[in-house]
C-alpha cells in the first residue's frame, strides 16, 4: 500500500523540515562566501620607506640597476631605456613609474594583451628600486612618493569620499572594486594595490589610467582618497554578506538563484504528497 | 466570427475532443487515496504533533529573542562575523530571530497541514460561467429598451451635445498639468560657462593653470561662479549642464574638425554629460583619448574633436573653447556652442 | 466528522459571531459556497502565491519606511552616524534613507527587507507568467485575467523602479537621469514632458516628492485593484489543474480551502515573510551608503539598474547610434526611442494580447481548464523559448560590463556579438525548441503503445528477439492521453454560397495559412483501435514470456498504482 505511494527516492528526506534550513543556510553560505572569498584577498601595508630612500639615492644602485635592466629589460624597451617596438621608451617616466610597474608584477609584462595584469612581482623590492633608480638618472620623472607623502593618518575620511566618487569611482566603482573600459581593457581593483602603488599609479597614469598629478589632485586631496581606499578595503557590510560589491547585477543573480531557489523548494516540499 | 471556428455549445461545457481521457480512458478515476503513517499509526501522529508544536514554540522564543535584540543590541553596534565582515549587530540579529520566528510559523503550518489535516483529494465540479440564452437575450433586450427609453438611441442631438460635453471634459485635467513645471525656454541651451569663466577643480574649487597639467591629466571642473550659484538655488540644475572635463595631449595629436583655437597648448575641455542620455562620462583612457560612458557604453574620441567612436550615442561630446586670462588661469572663451546632453526635439 | 463534540466557549462565540454576521450581511451562503471550494496542489501553483505575499510584505515594510523616509531634495550637510559621509552635502532624501539604515532599530532590516521584496516580487511574478505562459493556463476562460496579470507585471516594474529611484543616492539618481533623457527623446513634445514631470530643468527640486506619491500611493494602489479582480477571478474560475487520473474538463481535483488548502497557503505566506527577513538580516542589498549622493557629474563604473530593468538597459546598450535630424522640423532620437520605447511597447503589447493571437491560428473557441504539456503545443513553447532567449540576451547586454570584468572580456565584443545574437538566436531558439517539443510527442506515442522499455530482450522461439515492455501505469496513461488535439481549419470560400466574396478574404487566407504551420509537425495521437491493438500486443507479449517460464515482475494493468 505504502509502496504505492510512487513517489521518488529523496523524498523521505524532505519530510525533515530542518532539512530545508539545512539546504538554505549551506545555499547562503556558499553563495555568500565564494563572493567574500576574491574580495577580502590580500590587504597588504605600505612599504618601509626609509629603506627605500636609501637605495634610490645611493649612487651603487644606478649601476645594479642598469644591470638589471640590461638583461630584464632592454629586449623590449632597448639597450639605454630608449624605446623599441616591442617596448615604449622610459625615459622620463620616472621612478614611480618603474617601481608601479615592476612591484605590481606587471612588468617584465608575460604576454601583450589588451591588459597587463598584476602579477607576482619578480624582483625584490631591493632590485625594483634599483631599477627605479637606473631609470630616473637618464631623465626626471615623477619620483616614489616619500613616506610623508603616503601619510594619509591626518587625512578626512569623508573628504576623501567625495573626492574618490569624483575622480576614481567612475572606472573603479564606488567600491574599488575596478570596471570595465574598451576593447577588454579594464580599471583593477583597487583591494589588491598598497597605498604607494596607488599613489605612484596616480602621478604616472600607467595604461589607460589618466595622470593625476600633484597639482591637479594635490598631496592632502591624495591622501585622503588613500585614507578612504583603506577604509573601502576592510570596510564594514552593514546590511550582511555583501555580494562582491558588484551593485544590482550580482544581487539579481542572487535572487534568481538563491532566493527563487530556495522557495521553489519550499513549494515542491508543500506540493508533494506527504507519507 | 468566421464559420470555421469551434464554437463552444451554449451554456454548457463539452467534454474537450473526442480524444479526451473520458473516452480514451473509460476507468479513469482517482488513484486510491493512500492514508500516511500518521493516519494509522499513533505515534507517528503523536511525532508529528510534536514535531509542529516544537516549530510553533521556537518560533515564540525566536520572537522573544528578537524583542530582546531590539533593546540589547544599540543600532551602532557592529561585529565582525566570519565570511560576511565587519556587520550591523543589530541587523543581523533581529533578522535571524525575526526571520526565524516568522518562518517556524510557516514550517508548523505547512507540516500540520501535510501530516495531520485530512489529505484526500476532493473532486469537485465546474459550474458553467455563462447564463441561459434565455436570460442572455432578455439582458440584451432590456438594454436595448433602456436605450430606446432614454432617448439616448433617438434623440441624436442630446446623444452628440452629451459626447461633445464629455469628450471636452478632460482638458481641464491636462490645462491644470501645464503648471507642472515651467514651460522651457533656453535652459537647454544656456550654461553658465560665458567668455572669460575661471574653471574650478571639482569638489575642491581651485583654479587651473596650464602649467598645472600633464600630457595625460584628467580634471573635473566647473564654472567658478557654480558654487555661489548653488547657494543662491539650491539646487543641481546648472552643475547637471556645466560639468566639463578637462585633458592635456599634445598639440600633434589633437584633430579637429571644428576649427582651431578650441585647445590651450593641447588642454582641452568637454561637456562631461553624455549626449546620448545623460549620465556624466569620465571613464577616460588616456593613451587611446577615448572616453567610455558607464551607462550604455558609448565612447568618445577627444583626440578628435569628441566624436563617436563606439555605442549608441549620436552626437559629439560638445566642447568648451579654452583660453588663459591675464593672470595665467585657465578660463572658457564662451559657452558650449551647442546645447550639451541627451537630443531632444527642438535641437 | 467529530461535529458532535462538546462546544466549548470558543465554538460557541465562533457560532454568534456567524450568526451576527449573516443576520445583518447573509454571509453564511456565501461562505458555505465557499469553505469547501477545492484548489488543485501543485508546486507551480504557488509561484503566483509568492508574488502576492511578497506584494503584502511590501505594502507592510514600505508603510513602516514611509514613517522615516523624506521625498525631499532640499540640499542638507549631513550630521548622521556614518562616517565616511560626515559633512557631506545631500539630499534630505538621501540623508533620511541614511538615518533609516543606521540610526533607526530595525530601519536597514526593514529597508533590505523592502528592496530584497521588490527583486523577489517581480521575480515571482515572471516565473508566475512563464508557467502560465507554458501550460496554456491563459486560454478561454481566462484571456482578461491574463491581461490583468500583465499589467500587474509592468506596474510592477514601473513601482519597483520608482522605489529603486528614491534614496537619491548616485546609483538612483544616476537611474533618473537617464529617464529623464528618455523623456527628453519623445518626438516634438518631449521636452515640454521632461520640464513638467521634473518642474523644469533636471533635477530641480520636485521630482523626488512626485515620484514618492506615484510609488506609495498610485501604483500601489492600482495594483491593489488589479490584484483583488485577480484573485476573484480565479476564485470565480476555479483554478485550472494539471492532466491526471480522475481529470477532466469539468471538475477540480484537489485539496478543500478548509482546512488543508488553507493551512498551507497561509504558512506559505509566512514562509517567504520569513525567508525575506533571513535574506535582509544575512545578505546586503543595494548598500547606498557606498554610492554617496547623487551629484549630476559623479557616476560610478557598473552603473545599474536592478534585474528588471536590466533588460531594457541591455537594449539601450546594444543599439546603434542611429538619430534623425529632420532638418527644420525636429530631430528624432531612434537610438533612445527603439530600445526604451518600441521594443519594450510591441513585447508588452504581444504579451497581453497574446491569448487572442493564438485563438485567432487555432481556431479554438473552447474552454479549457486542464493545463496542457509545453511539449503538446510546440508552437507556443517555441515562442515561450523564442521570447526567453530575447529577453535573455538583453539582459547579458545590461549587465555585459560586469560580465566582462569577471570573465575578461571585451565589453565592445560583447556588444558586437549580441547585435547579430539578437537576430539569430531566438530564431533558432524556436527551431531547437520545437524539435524537442515535436521528439518527445514522438516519445509519448511509442510509450503510450508500447509502454516503458525495460532494457530485458527475450529471446523467442522463432529466434527473434524481442524487449519487454513494461505497461505504463494509469497516471501516466491518463496524463499522455490528455492531450487534446483540434482538426485543422478548412480553407475558407473565396464566395460565399450566395456568390458574395468573402470579406476580408486575405485576412482568412492568412489565418488558415498559420493554422496548417501550427498543427502541420504534430504527431497524431494514437487511435483507439491503435491503443487496443497495442494493448492486445501486450498481453501477448507476457504471454510469450510466461511460456518460456520467464518471471515478470510487473502486473498486468490495473488502475491500482498511482503517483
Amino acid at each position: 500500500m505504502a509502496k504505492a505511494m510512487g513517489t521518488v527516492g529523496i523524498s523521505k528526506y524532505r519530510k525533515h523540515p530542518a532539512v530545508l534550513f539545512v539546504l538554505m543556510l549551506v545555499g547562503l553560505i556558499i553563495t555568500g562566501g565564494l563572493y567574500s572569498i576574491g574580495a577580502t584577498a590580500a590587504n597588504k601595508v605600505a612599504k618601509d620607506s626609509v629603506s627605500a630612500a636609501a637605495i634610490l639615492n645611493d649612487p651603487a644602485s644606478i649601476d645594479a640597476g642598469k644591470r638589471l635592466f640590461a638583461t630584464g629589460c632592454a629586449t623590449c624597451h632597448g639597450l639605454n631605456a630608449q624605446g623599441a617596438s616591442d617596448g615604449p621608451t622610459l625615459i622620463g617616466v620616472g621612478a614611480a613609474s618603474v617601481h608601479f610597474q615592476v612591484a605590481t608584477g606587471r612588468m617584465p609584462m608575460a604576454a601583450p594583451g589588451a591588459q597587463v595584469m598584476r602579477n607576482k612581482p619578480q624582483y625584490t623590492e631591493e632590485q625594483t628600486l634599483q631599477l627605479a633608480a637606473y631609470v630616473a638618472s637618464l631623465s626626471p620623472g615623477p619620483a616614489i612618493p616619500t613616506a610623508a607623502q603616503l601619510n594619509w593618518a591626518g587625512a578626512d575620511l569623508a573628504e576623501g569620499g567625495e573626492l574618490f566618487r569624483a575622480n576614481c569611482a567612475q572606472c573603479h566603482s564606488f567600491s574599488g572594486r575596478g570596471g570595465a573600459l574598451t576593447e577588454g581593457k579594464y580599471a583593477p581593483t583597487l583591494m589588491l594595490a598598497t597605498p604607494e602603488q596607488i599613489y605612484e599609479a596616480m602621478i604616472t597614469g600607467p595604461q589607460a589610467m589618466p595622470i593625476f598629478n600633484d597639482q591637479t589632485l594635490n598631496v592632502e586631496e591624495k591622501q585622503a582618497i588613500l585614507k578612504y581606499i583603506e577604509y573601502l578595503k576592510d570596510s564594514p557590510n552593514p546590511g550582511g554578506l555583501e555580494l562582491g560589491r558588484y551593485g544590482p547585477v550580482t544581487e539579481g543573480l542572487f535572487l534568481w538563484t538563491v532566493g527563487i531557489g530556495a522557495l521553489l523548494m519550499v513549494a515542491i516540499w508543500i506540493g508533494v504528497k506527504a507519507k | 466570427m468566421s464559420s470555421n471556428e469551434h464554437n463552444e455549445t451554449d451554456n454548457q461545457v463539452v467534454p474537450v475532443t473526442q480524444t479526451s481521457s473520458e473516452v480514451r480512458l473509460p476507468n479513469s478515476q482517482l488513484p486510491l487515496h493512500v492514508l500516511r503513517r500518521a493516519d494509522v499509526d499513533p505515534i507517528a501522529a503523536g511525532r508529528a504533533e510534536r514535531q509542529v508544536s516544537i516549530m510553533f514554540l521556537l518560533s515564540a522564543v525566536f520572537t522573544v529573542l528578537a524583542t530582546i535584540t531590539f533593546f540589547a543590541i544599540p543600532v551602532d553596534k557592529f561585529i565582525r562575523v566570519p565570511g560576511a565582515g565587519v556587520t550591523q549587530a543589530s541587523n543581523l540579529a533581529l533578522g535571524v530571530t525575526l526571520g526565524l520566528a516568522i518562518f517556524l510559523i510557516g514550517t508548523g503550518a505547512i507540516h500540520w497541514a501535510r501530516k495531520l489535516m485530512p489529505d484526500d483529494e476532493v473532486i469537485q465540479s465546474r459550474h458553467s460561467y455563462a447564463s441561459s440564452n434565455q436570460i442572455r437575450e432578455s439582458v440584451m433586450q432590456e438594454i436595448r429598451e433602456g436605450g430606446i427609453e432614454s432617448g439616448f438611441a433617438t434623440r441624436k442631438i442630446v446623444r452628440r451635445s452629451l459626447l461633445t460635453a464629455l469628450a471636452v471634459l478632460p482638458l481641464p485635467a491636462v490645462i491644470l498639468a501645464l503648471d507642472f513645471g515651467p514651460m522651457p525656454k533656453n535652459e537647454l541651451r544656456e550654461t553658465l560657462w560665458t567668455k572669460g569663466m575661471r574653471l574650478v577643480t571639482d569638489p575642491t574649487g581651485r583654479y587651473l593653470r596650464p602649467e598645472d597639467f600633464s600630457v595625460g591629466s584628467l580634471v573635473s571642473a566647473h564654472p567658478e561662479n557654480l558654487h555661489a550659484w548653488e547657494e543662491e538655488n539650491h539646487n543641481l540644475n546648472a552643475r547637471a549642464k556645466t560639468s566639463i572635463l578637462v585633458v592635456r595631449m599634445t598639440p600633434e595629436q589633437l584633430r579637429t574638425s571644428q576649427g582651431e583655437g578650441w585647445d590651450y597648448q593641447g588642454i582641452i575641455a568637454y561637456s562631461k554629460i553624455c549626449t546620448h542620455v545623460g549620465c556624466p562620462i569620465a571613464l577616460y583612457e588616456h593613451r587611446t583619448h577615448h572616453l567610455l560612458c558607464p551607462c550604455h557604453q558609448s565612447t568618445f574620441d577627444l583626440a578628435d574633436s569628441g566624436n563617436v567612436v563606439f555605442g549608441p550615442a549620436a552626437r559629439r561630446l560638445p566642447q568648451l573653447p579654452l583660453g588663459v586670462d591675464e593672470e595665467g588661469y585657465l578660463v572658457a572663451l564662451s559657452d558650449f556652442q551647442e546645447p550639451i546632453g541627451p537630443s531632444f526635439w527642438e535641437r | 466528522m467529530s461535529t458532535e463534540i462538546t462546544r466549548g466557549p470558543v465554538d460557541k462565540s465562533i457560532d454568534g459571531g456567524i450568526k451576527y454576521l449573516d443576520e445583518r450581511y447573509g454571509t453564511s451562503g456565501f461562505i458555505k459556497r465557499n469553505i469547501k471550494k477545492v484548489f488543485p496542489d501543485h508546486w507551480s501553483f504557488m509561484l503566483g502565491e509568492i508574488a502576492l505575499y511578497s506584494f503584502i510584505i511590501l505594502l507592510l515594510s514600505g508603510v513602516y519606511l514611509t514613517f522615516f523616509y523624506k521625498p525631499s531634495l532640499i540640499e542638507i550637510v549631513y550630521d548622521g552616524s556614518y562616517l565616511p559621509l560626515k559633512g557631506i552635502k545631500m539630499s534630505e532624501a538621501y540623508a533620511s534613507t541614511l538615518e533609516i539604515s543606521f540610526d533607526v532599530r530595525g530601519g536597514l532590516l526593514m529597508r533590505q527587507v523592502h528592496h530584497w521584496g521588490a527583486l523577489l516580487f517581480v521575480a515571482a511574478i515572471t516565473v508566475h507568467l512563464l508557467r502560465v505562459f507554458f501550460t496554456g493556463a491563459f486560454r478561454k476562460p481566462r484571456e482578461l485575467n491574463w491581461v490583468i496579470g500583465v499589467g500587474l507585471l509592468v506596474l510592477a516594474i514601473f513601482e519597483g523602479f520608482s522605489g529603486y529611484s528614491l534614496p537619491d543616492d548616485l546609483l538612483s539618481g544616476t537611474g533618473i537621469r537617464i529617464a529623464s533623457g528618455i523623456a527628453l527623446a519623445i518626438p516634438v513634445i518631449g521636452t515640454y514632458v521632461s520640464f513638467l514631470v521634473f518642474g523644469g530643468e533636471f533635477p530641480g527640486l520636485d521630482f523626488m516628492s512626485r515620484l514618492y506619491t506615484l510609488h506609495v500611493l498610485i501604483i500601489p494602489g492600482i495594483m491593489l485593484a488589479l490584484i483583488t479582480a485577480h484573485l476573484m477571478l480565479v476564485w470565480f474560475q476555479k483554478h485550472t489543474q494539471y492532466p491526471g487520473p480522475g481529470r477532466t474538463n469539468n471538475n477540480v481535483v484537489g485539496y478543500p480551502l478548509m482546512p488543508a488548502y488553507m493551512a498551507k497557503a497561509g504558512g506559505f505566506f509566512f514562509i517567504v515573510f520569513g525567508f525575506l527577513v533571513l535574506l535582509a538580516g544575512l545578505v546586503t542589498i543595494n548598500p547606498l551608503w557606498a554610492y554617496g549622493p547623487y551629484m549630476p557629474d559623479q557616476v560610478t563604473a557598473g552603473s545599474q539598474p536592478d534585474w528588471y530593468i536590466g533588460w531594457l538597459d541591455g537594449g539601450t546598450r546594444i543599439m546603434p547610434n542611429w538619430e534623425i535630424v529632420i532638418a527644420g522640423i525636429g530631430t528624432l532620437s531612434l537610438n533612445i526611442l527603439i530600445p526604451a520605447v518600441v521594443v519594450p511597447g510591441i513585447m508588452f503589447t504581444l504579451l497581453a494580447l497574446y491569448p487572442w493571437i493564438e485563438q485567432w491560428i487555432t481556431g479554438d473557441n473552447r474552454a479549457h481548464h486542464i493545463l496542457e504539456r509545453p511539449r503538446n503545443n510546440p508552437n507556443r513553447t517555441g515562442i515561450g523559448v523564442m521570447s526567453l532567449t530575447f529577453y535573455g540576451l538583453l539582459w547579458i547586454a545590461g549587465g555585459n560590463d560586469i560580465i566582462a570584468q569577471m570573465l575578461d572580456l571585451s565589453i565592445n565584443d560583447m556588444t558586437r556579438l549580441i547585435r547579430v545574437a539578437i537576430f539569430v538566436a531566438p530564431p533558432l531558439a524556436f527551431v531547437i525548441t520545437k524539435r524537442i517539443c515535436l521528439s518527445l510527442q514522438h516519445s509519448d506515442k511509442e510509450r503510450l503503445l508500447h509502454g516503458d522499455p525495460t532494457g530485458r530482450l527475450l529471446r523467442l522461439p522463432s529466434g527473434e528477439f524481442i524487449e519487454v515492455h513494461e505497461p505504463l501505469s494509469d497516471n501516466v496513461k491518463a496524463v499522455l492521453l490528455a492531450r487534446t488535439e483540434l482538426p485543422m481549419l478548412q480553407p475558407p470560400a473565396e464566395v460565399d454560397q450566395s456568390g458574395v466574396k468573402t470579406p476580408k478574404l486575405w485576412a482568412k487566407k492568412l489565418q488558415h495559412r498559420l493554422n496548417r504551420w501550427w498543427y502541420v509537425d504534430q504527431i497524431p495521437m494514437p487511435t483507439i483501435a491503435e491503443l487496443e491493438a497495442a494493448k492486445h500486443h501486450a498481453v501477448h507479449e507476457l504471454q510469450e514470456a510466461q511460456a518460456l517460464g520467464l518471471e515478470i515482475t510487473h502486473d498486468l494493468p490495473e488502475p491500482t498504482k498511482s503517483h
